[in-house]
């Protein structure tokens, strides 16, 4: 095979769907595909990640969370992240076609920063549902799951609630499963580092950084943690670990 | 004794032993600072979010060896935690009250000027930079002048969340600016941009002369 038709081959293995799946990053593409002109145009327009629309309208989580917060949240916090992170991208490209090592190694903060930040959301958003149609609480296997690690669903919010209300700073608290243990697992994390970097699939997280509820609940984070859960969507955290599961 | 010099103005002090730490007063009105920063704002970073963390020191120090020491000690000898967490974010957030005033802002004058235009070249320059670092942590944390003594400039340095530039004993603080979501977002949602621009038209120039000077007079003594 000519390199051409090799990197040709390369690339369309390593081509997924614009519609990416919202629990997964894609990794740069192999090394050495941008140096061949032909493939550099196709693979800039496949990097480019895009704001995923709300399964609902702004105002539909009220009145736990206000129209106002999520227009901000969506149309300016998530939208920045995936603005930066395809800048932060097209930057990365640029160097690994010049096989400029310490240009690469320069973009990776912000490619974790507002990658964390597209997928953390992406995440948030099917998490959460509108009042009248959550369910009241988790059922099936998720509800086995949380009774025999916290005994109830109610202990498992109460533990859930205090930790992430501790986080310091911003940062997220997540509801995860340990693949290994077939387990779940509460774990908070810090900034947006994904879960996936603590080794958990992530099921339901819910984010305190402060422009997520100080519009409405200042600096009162216990408030919001108390209320979010009148809208956590567990039917879609329930698929998400039927998904996870062997 | 235990109003130690210090090298700033302000200290959070005990008269004795066995009292508590104490919200310090701001040193303006709280619509003092507006349009720029809201009155607004004002009652929610100092009325509560100040007050919790000096609240929640007072709770974490009482009872315990800690409730002996300076805040700056506490700072200091702290592992990370809540104690490290609220002390910390009780002594930023007075530095900070004090890095800005009403009538204030523009350029500054004098010896911190000298500093700055020796430093980074011209005054523009150190503006674009301090914007630049402030408006570019990721996340929660703090922009801030220092006097390094090692390198004898002024830097700017940023820290993280409740992260301090007084655990680094090199660093001589001369201004900070707080850039968690708390400090802007009622006045600035998202555009912490704009909020930086607010910053400057609220700098105090005084206090970060005197803490230059401060740090002067502290080299002059031991020498």
């Amino acid at each position: 095979m000519s390199f051409v038709s090799k990197a040709f081959s390369r690339a369309a293995r390593a081509f997924t769907p614009a519609v990416r799946p919202i629990t997964s990053v894609a990794s740069p593409l192999a090394p050495g595909v941008f140096s061949d002109p032909l493939v550099a145009g196709f693979a800039t327009a496949m990097q480019s990640y895009t704001l995923p629309d709300l399964p609902y309208d702004y105002a539909a989580l009220e009145p736990v969370i206000s129209a106002d917060i999520m227009k901000l949240h969506h149309q300016k916090h998530h939208a920045a992240y995936v603005n930066n992170l395809n800048a932060a991208l097209e930057k990365y490209a640029a160097a690994e076609a010049k096989r400029d090592l310490q240009g690469m190694i320069q973009q990776q903060s912000a490619i974790k920063f507002n990658g964390g930040g597209h997928v953390n959301h992406s995440i948030f958003w099917t998490n959460l549902t509108p009042k009248g149609q959550a369910s009241s609480a988790p059922s099936g296997k998720l509800a086995k799951a949380i009774e025999t690690e916290w005994g109830s669903v109610d202990k498992f919010i109460s533990t859930f609630n205090t930790q992430t209300g501790a986080i310091q700073g911003s940062g997220w608290g997540w509801l995860g499963l340990n693949k290994e243990s077939g387990r779940l697992q509460i774990h908070t994390m810090a900034n947006q580092d994904p879960l996936s970097t603590a080794g958990l699939v992530p099921l339901l997280g819910i984010d305190v950084w402060e422009h997520a509820y100080y519009l409405q609940y200042k600096n009162a984070r216990p408030d919001y943690l108390k209320a979010i859960w009148q809208i956590v969507n567990w039917k879609n955290v329930e698929e998400r670990l039927t998904q996870a599961s062997p | 004794s235990f109003i130690r010099p210090s090298l700033i103005t302000f200290s959070i002090f005990r008269i004795c032993r066995s009292m508590s730490f104490v919200l310090p007063d701001l040193p303006y009105a709280k619509d003092a600072l507006a349009p720029h920063i809201s009155e607004e704002t004002l009652n929610f970073h100092y009325g509560a979010h100040h007050r919790t963390y000096v609240t929640n020191l007072n709770n974490l120090v009482k009872d315990t060896p800690n409730q002996d020491k300076s805040l700056e000690e506490i700072i200091r000898t702290a592992s990370p935690g809540p104690l490290f967490n609220n002390a910390a974010q009780v002594w930023n957030h007075t530095f900070y009250w004090n890095s800005l005033a009403p009538n204030a802002g523009g350029e500054p004058q004098g010896a911190i000027r000298d500093k700055i235009i020796e430093n980074f070249g011209s005054f523009e320059t150190f503006k674009q930079e301090f914007s630049k670092k402030a408006t570019g942590h990721f996340a929660s944390g703090w922009a801030w002048l220092v006097l390094n003594s090692e390198t004898k400039k002024v830097e700017i340095v940023d820290t993280h969340d409740a992260g301090t530039v007084l655990t680094d004993p090199k660093y001589h603080p001369l201004l900070t600016c707080d850039v968690w979501e708390h400090a802007y977002y009622i006045d600035y949602r998202n555009a912490r941009a704009k909020y930086l621009d607010a910053w400057w038209s609220l700098v105090n120039w005084k206090f970060a002369e005197h803490n230059l000077h401060a740090v002067y007079e502290l080299k002059r003594r031991k020498s």
